[in-house]
């Protein structure tokens, strides 16, 4: 049977995996899609939790899932802004690698 | 919550829709393209394996009961987040990266780090009581998620709702100001 324990090493996976590419990767747009990772593993064991967290009605604990309803909309909106970010860095300065953006000015 | 259905009660609710086997199948189809988003050179070829690592954890999500929020998962992230991905990658016109001479220093200082966090993390899962408990079954074996969460949405947190509506708007406005190219 698969335990709650197994949905959380799962997701501790996917956040480390997500945490080791904004490390190791210079390239602006895979930072991002790393931190994608990290939150949709936040997700995960959010919804695991929900299951986990059975009502009296005998229902999984929809809090958690409007939760993470909230959580994935905030997340499309941080996706867009931080794409016209980078789109906007790009015509500035003609890369996306971070090794490249050291000043603070333009 | 009211349901509307009648279970049959031949049939019992298994503990989850799926069993362990598949479970299994897709957390590593997820790991794996996880893992080949951080390492492929190529931004289109890291974009694809965001999908599938998306797609595997909506799938994930069904396994645990929540269908809405797998929905959501593929309708949001696997449609329309990786569009906006691809369409700046190619946008941007970004080749793959050139081999540049690995920095090992760096290279195992990250790794390093990550297996710290990693280490941490198995760390406290192994000392939370109920981490290895099987899930509970649920009353009914039929259920309208959507209708629960849309109820809980617009009763208990409807201001919440109001303010991400309003945050997303805030994001649009903001994104066509950031793109929108300065007069000179």
């Amino acid at each position: 049977m698969v335990t709650l324990g197994d949905y959380l090493i799962v997701s501790g996976i996917l956040f480390a995996i997500g945490f080791a590419g904004v490390m190791l990767r210079r390239n602006l747009i895979i930072i991002l899609m790393s931190l994608e990772l990290m939150l949709n593993a936040a997700n995960l064991s959010l919804v695991a939790f929900s299951r986990f967290h059975v009502q009296s009605s005998g229902l999984p604990d929809y809090n958690i899932q409007v939760f993470v309803f909230f959580i994935i909309t905030v997340a499309a909106a941080e996706v867009a802004v931080g794409l016209a970010i980078i789109v906007a860095l790009y015509r500035a300065r003609q890369t996306t690698d971070v090794n490249d953006i050291k000043s603070l000015r333009f | 919550m009211v349901s509307h259905y009648n279970p049959p009660s031949a049939i019992r609710h298994p503990q989850s829709i799926m069993p362990p086997f598949l479970f299994w199948v897709f957390a590593l189809l997820m790991l794996i393209f996880g893992v080949a988003v951080v390492i492929n050179r190529n931004p289109v070829a890291s974009a694809l394996s965001l999908v599938v690592s998306f797609l595997g954890l909506a799938a994930l999500f069904m396994s645990l009961d929540a269908y809405f929020i797998g929905i959501i998962q593929v309708l949001v992230y696997a449609g329309a987040v990786m569009v906006l991905f691809l369409f700046i990658i190619m946008l941007l016109d970004l080749r793959a990266e050139e081999r540049r001479r690995v920095n090992w220093l760096t290279l195992s200082g990250g790794i390093a780090v990550a297996l710290a966090l990693l280490i941490q993390i198995f760390y406290v899962i192994g000392h939370l009581r109920s981490a290895g408990q099987t899930f509970p079954s649920l009353a009914r074996s039929r259920f309208d998620d959507v209708r629960s969460v849309g109820l809980l949405l617009f009763e208990n947190y409807n201001l919440p709702f109001q303010i991400i509506g309003v945050l997303v708007l805030v994001a649009t406005i903001g994104v066509v100001l950031l793109s929108k190219r300065e007069p000179r």
